[in-house]
């Protein structure tokens, strides 16, 4: 039975890389559609590292918008301004991001719930700001350019190289929230005391989450600078925040798959309801009411259940809850 | 091993502790008991380092641990399970075991986000050490069940055995059988004693249910109102006329209230 499931996890990676791989393709090489697909992996990306901070770790962030601006003026500053190249300045951007991150996180672990929501917001609010105030660095209103890399000539090789990144970049994802460090953020979520008692730094800990989330919505920043072409204050602003947020809340919280379900399910929705002027905004709005409403762990949970009934024989559920009555009958 | 020299514990203007004194010696059950709001809880989190006593030191193998902060105990040696159960609910029994075992683990990022075969082993590792503890426990078959989905019981189990995994030198236990049927009482009594017996641990236990208290411990402090009424061993406090009356005491009052 596992082993099926296995084959199917498989199965679907597979499909998914597949489809990545032909999808220039398919779509006839258009821009406009493979800057969906890129804008949906930026959102991929953030989404899974908002919900390392917000579903793993049980620390709210409303101004992840923030750490995307940041990311993509490091590109276009390393790039254009300094000189670097793509494969040096990219990760330097991701460094950039995430020491911001440190800086906002020493502060913010002192702070819980609401405040830690306003800290953030104003932090989301104020970014655009000192771009804009800060013009001798960035170019004020008028935004800066990213010299494009000179290794990808084409969009079509650079779409490969962003697809790549963010597999890789799930797989380690992935990898941090399965660990001992994963293990230690959720146990920081569900109860500090125990944490403590077991040995879990929280401020620390608390500080790490901030920064590997920025380090990696930093990436994200920056591929979006490299795409295209160009950044300027008003590229991620605070709706650009909830919207992330909206995307692991319905995609579901504390999951991998469900951040990337949401990222691609929000990206996708304005495609086709972008015609109709504010409609974009009421469909997302729904959506979350739906989803907080009747699936709370959301649309991940359809699949988890289905795995369960597979897993678990019916009715065990129940003879746990009276779990001392069992043990009477096995003695 | 562990010394309480006069803890004086208060929160606002209620004394919790009172200039409180005991030693717990080496490789001993020592057990704690009184009347609710005694403050026996309070002198758990005095050595979790929660609380912080307006007076006294409590030194632990010779060294003051009121220099330490809560995260930092573990490493001293010392582990505590929760009157009312403090695990990480949305975890699974696994987890919550493996979670226990952080001191341990290595946390270094770099290897943990590529997934490097190191930690693919101290991962294998640490889950048969947690699969060791469930045996122990006879938690075995739920191991992959979500905690919350357990009843309270199995989650006072859980609980001990996250304490367990790291083997401190000294276990904290408060109240491990409260809400516990006789058997599984039974089963924890029977733990409690090959802590000591087979694992050599140092255990300082508080507890309501007297029969436990009585079979397992060595010695035993009582509480009243934040002070040491009596002390010696299981025989000796049961029969201290003093333990009887606040005893009695608490009887009354609950009868009062009624
Ligand atoms: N954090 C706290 N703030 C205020 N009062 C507390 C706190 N913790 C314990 N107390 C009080 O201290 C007294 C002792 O509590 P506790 O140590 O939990 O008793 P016991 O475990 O013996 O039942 C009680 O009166 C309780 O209300
Ligand atoms: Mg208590």
């Amino acid at each position: 039975m596992i082993l099926k499931l296995l084959e199917n996890k498989r199965l679907t990676i597979g499909l998914l890389v597949v489809f990545m791989l032909i999808y220039p393709f398919l779509v006839g090489n258009s821009n406009y559609f493979m800057t969906l697909f890129v804008i949906t992996c930026i959102y991929a990306i953030t989404s899974m590292s908002l919900n390392l901070l917000i579903g793993y770790g049980g620390q709210i962030s409303v101004g992840h918008a923030g750490f995307l601006t940041v990311g993509g003026y490091s590109v276009a500053i390393l790039s254009s301004t300094v000189g670097l190249p793509f494969f040096l300045a990219l990760p330097l951007a991701g460094i950039m991001t995430g020491s911001i991150g440190l800086l906002i996180g020493l502060p913010a672990v002192r702070l819980k719930g609401h405040f830690l929501a306003v800290a953030t917001l104003g932090f989301g609010l104020s970014i655009p700001q000192i771009v804009l105030n800060w013009d001798g660095l960035t170019g004020g209103y008028s935004g800066l350019a990213v010299t494009k890399p000179l290794m990808f000539g084409s969009d079509f090789s650079l779409f490969y190289v962003f697809v790549v990144i963010t597999v890789i970049i799930t797989w380690l994802i992935q990898n941090i929230v399965k660990s001992s460090l994963g293990r230690a953020f959720i146990a920081i979520r569900d109860s500090e005391v125990a944490a403590q008692a077991i040995g879990i730094n929280i401020s620390f800990y608390k500080t790490t989450m901030f920064v590997i989330s920025s380090f990696f919505t930093g990436i994200a920043g920056g591929i979006y600078g490299y795409w295209v072409g160009f950044v300027s204050p008003n590229d991620f602003i605070i709706t650009n925040s909830f919207l992330v947020l909206a995307m692991i809340v319905v995609g579901g919280l504390a999951s991998i798959p469900g951040s990337i379900i949401g990222a691609v399910l929000f990206s996708v929705i304005p495609h086709f309801t972008d015609s109709y002027i504010g409609i974009t905004n009421i469909v997302i709005g729904i959506a979350v009411v739906l989803i907080i409403l009747f699936k709370p762990d959301g649309i991940v949970s359809l699949f988890k259940m289905n795995k369960q009934k597979l897993v678990k024989p019916a009715g065990k559920g129940e003879l746990l809850v009276q779990g001392g009555e069992k043990e009477n009958a096995n003695i | 091993m562990l010394t309480f020299n006069d803890i004086t514990v208060q929160f606002g203007g209620l004394t919790a502790v009172n200039s409180l004194s005991f030693e717990v010696p080496k490789g001993q059950i020592y057990s704690i008991i009184g009347p609710n709001g005694a403050g026996k809880t309070t002198v758990f989190n005095c050595i979790s380092r929660f609380y912080t006593p307006s007076k006294g030191s409590i030194l632990f193998n010779g060294e003051d641990l009121i220099k330490y902060k809560p995260h930092q105990i573990i490493n001293k040696g010392i582990a505590r399970s929760f009157q009312n159960v403090e695990l990480f609910t949305k975890m699974t029994v696994m987890e919550n075991l493996l979670t226990g075992l952080h001191p341990l683990l290595k946390k270094n990022i770099f290897p943990i986000a590529l997934n490097l075969p190191s930690v693919k082993r101290m991962e294998k590792d640490a889950r048969d050490q947690a699969y060791e503890v469930m045996d122990l426990l006879n938690i075995t078959d739920l191991a992959n069940e979500k905690v919350s989905n357990l009843s309270f019981g199995f989650q006072k189990m859980v609980d001990i055995g996250r304490a367990m995994i790291v083997n401190p030198q000294l276990i904290l236990l408060d109240e491990p059988v409260a809400g516990m049927n006789p058997i599984e009482t039974e089963k924890i009594s029977e733990l409690i004693l090959r802590l000591k017996n087979e694992l050599g641990y140092t255990v300082l236990l508080i507890e309501h249910d007297m029969s436990l208290v009585m079979k397992v411990s060595d010695a035993v402090t009582v509480m009243n109102f934040g002070k040491k009424i009596s002390e010696g061993t299981p025989a000796e406090v049961q029969n201290d006329p003093v333990v009887i009356e606040a005893y009695l005491g608490e009887v009354e009052t609950h009868v009062a209230a009624k």
